[in-house]
């Protein structure tokens, strides 16, 4: 008995996988994008608002920073891997904090809604009290970055095992998952999603709380690239300013939107959370 | 209200599953609601047993007891299987796996080791006519597909007694009618004893062997009626729509009873 063509049809359609027609379309509006704000920022400069000290060239600035990449990597080094040490002990942090929260009652509690709280709170305002507890050290960078990640992170994994779908938690139930087995066959894979934008928007807290805490806490020895950023504003290299800034950006939305947006998007599918037809 | 412990005094053939005197009430006080006011069904091993009634009867209730989700007020419900399968009229599957993932999930958790669980994963797809569709996922598959994934799992735990609530009430009339030959091929091939629940008269007299027709207000058993029409069974043949004028004449005086 086969089956009927209209099954066969929606499955097929709902197949068809993005191809490389279809990556033009979503790659020249950004392009384009880019294309526009480049020619605004020339015009600003042409238009004489200020001088061009102040606001260089955008393609001087893009040729100091093509001839700068050797000497932007030592920082970047410096400050990719505070992220990484940071954004880890966060997920660490973070996790635990989570789980707990999220399986014990007492616990969600008392403290379920600090961690929202929490969230509201910008990285800057830890920054003193990170610099009277650590001084000004790697330590004090690193507890501004946890604060500021963790909290979005456990939020994630609440989020996810509070929105168990019911009806899964019984179909698990009835198919003899129970305890343990249903925490990890049906909590865990259910709340995956949710943990996920969780981590996104950690990192996106945790990038912002690195920025916030290299830019203050500056100490000598190495130097991150906020920290490149602060010392060309006090020199007044101007398009030193401008160069550190794009390098920020684009660090962020390359590990924004390239990582964690892949991935989020990648289990969306997967979990048919988006319109397959769309996609 | 009491069964006798000893197997001696039973009929011939014992009960697949024995409902007996069974009554369940929802709430304390003045706020309490009988939903099921002293039931009493015995379902012979391999019958097909269809509950039917209007919403409100009571049949789902009845169902989670049989499942031993719940436990009744009063009465007793003996289920003689190593377990129960249940299947709901939402397909419940788990998104993250694929229908090959959702069955497979199901033999681990009954315990089966790796070469089984694939092999009766293969089996169970082929039962089910999903062979080609093993690696979709339930977004990607239409909602009879869905369901047969789910029939599939729920055979998987090879559970010698099969509880269904309404698992085709949300599929159109056609894909209805093919998940019926399904589900009766399956039945005689597996020989499991179904307990079917249904608001639909010819679906119930389609695949029963007996109609057990339930009266709502409290849930109670208004009359049980046979079906003695051969299979394999078409739901729009004159014999079922004989019996389902009659069943629909009977469900009516009770709705009015009711009311």
């Amino acid at each position: 008995m086969a089956v009927d063509v209209a099954d066969a049809r929606v499955f097929t359609e709902l197949r068809s996988k993005p191809t490389r027609r279809k990556i033009w379309p979503l790659v020249w509006p950004k392009l384009l994008a880019v294309a526009i704000f480049i020619a605004a920022w020339q015009l600003l400069v042409w238009s004489g608002w200020k001088p061009e000290y102040v606001i260089p060239s955008p393609f001087t600035v893009l040729d100091q920073l093509f001839h700068d990449l050797g000497s932007l990597a030592g920082p970047v080094g410096v400050t990719m891997r505070r992220a990484a040490v940071g954004y880890s002990l966060a997920i660490l942090i973070g996790g635990a904090v989570g789980l707990a929260v999220a399986r014990v009652r007492v616990l969600r509690i008392a403290i379920g809604s600090m961690i929202t709280g929490l969230q509201t709170m910008p990285s800057v305002a830890w920054v003193p009290l990170a610099i009277v507890l650590f001084q000004l050290s790697e330590r004090a960078i690193l507890f501004v970055v946890i604060l500021g990640a963790a909290p979005s992170i456990a939020n994630g994994i609440i989020d996810g095992v509070d929105n168990v779908p019911p009806l899964l938690m019984r179909a698990g139930r009835v198919l003899g998952a129970q305890g343990f087995s249903a925490l990890r066959y049906v909590v865990v894979p259910a709340a995956l999603p949710s943990v996920i934008s969780g981590l996104k928007q950690g990192w996106a807290f945790a990038w912002r709380s690195l920025m916030a805490g290299e830019l203050i806490t500056v100490f000598p020895g190495h130097l991150g690239i906020a920290q490149t950023l602060n010392s060309a504003y006090q020199n007044a290299d101007f398009v030193g300013v401008y160069e550190a800034m794009i390098v920020i950006f684009v660090l962020g939305v390359v590990i924004d939107a390239l990582f964690f947006g892949t991935i989020e998007r990648a289990v969306r599918r997967r979990y048919g959370l988006v319109d397959a037809a769309a996609a | 209200m009491t069964a006798p412990t000893d197997l001696e005094l039973r009929a011939p053939i014992a009960p697949a599953v024995s409902i007996a005197g069974v009554s369940k009430v929802f709430g304390s006080g003045s706020a309490s609601v009988v939903a099921l006011d002293r039931v009493s069904i015995d379902v012979e091993p391999g019958e097909f047993v269809c509950l039917l009634g209007a919403s409100g009867c009571g049949k789902s209730t009845l169902l989670n007891l049989v499942a031993g989700l719940d436990r009744p007020t009063s009465g007793q419900i003996d289920v003689r299987a190593n377990r129960t399968g249940l299947m709901f009229q939402e397909a419940a599957l788990f998104p993250w796996l694929t229908a090959r993932g959702n069955i497979e999930l199901a033999l681990k958790l009954a315990g089966a080791g790796r070469d089984e669980r694939r092999r009766r994963t293969d089996q169970l797809l082929e039962m089910v006519h999903l062979g080609d569709f093993a690696k979709r996922r339930p977004h990607e598959l239409s909602g009879g597909m869905r369901q047969r994934v789910a029939l599939a799992r729920a055979l998987a735990q090879d559970a010698q007694v099969l509880l269904m609530d309404e698992p085709f009430g949300a599929l159109d009339a056609m894909t209805r009618d093919r998940l019926h030959d399904e589900l009766e091929t399956v039945w005689r091939e597996t020989a499991k004893t179904v307990i079917f629940v249904t608001h639909n008269v010819r679906e119930a007299i389609r695949l029963g062997d007996r109609v057990v027709l339930l009266a709502p207000r409290p849930g109670r058993v208004a009359e049980i009626f046979p079906v003695d029409i051969a299979r394999p069974r078409r739901i729009d043949s004159t014999p079922v729509a004989t019996l389902a004028a009659t069943i629909t004449d009977r469900l009516r005086t009770e709705a009015d009873n009711g009311r």
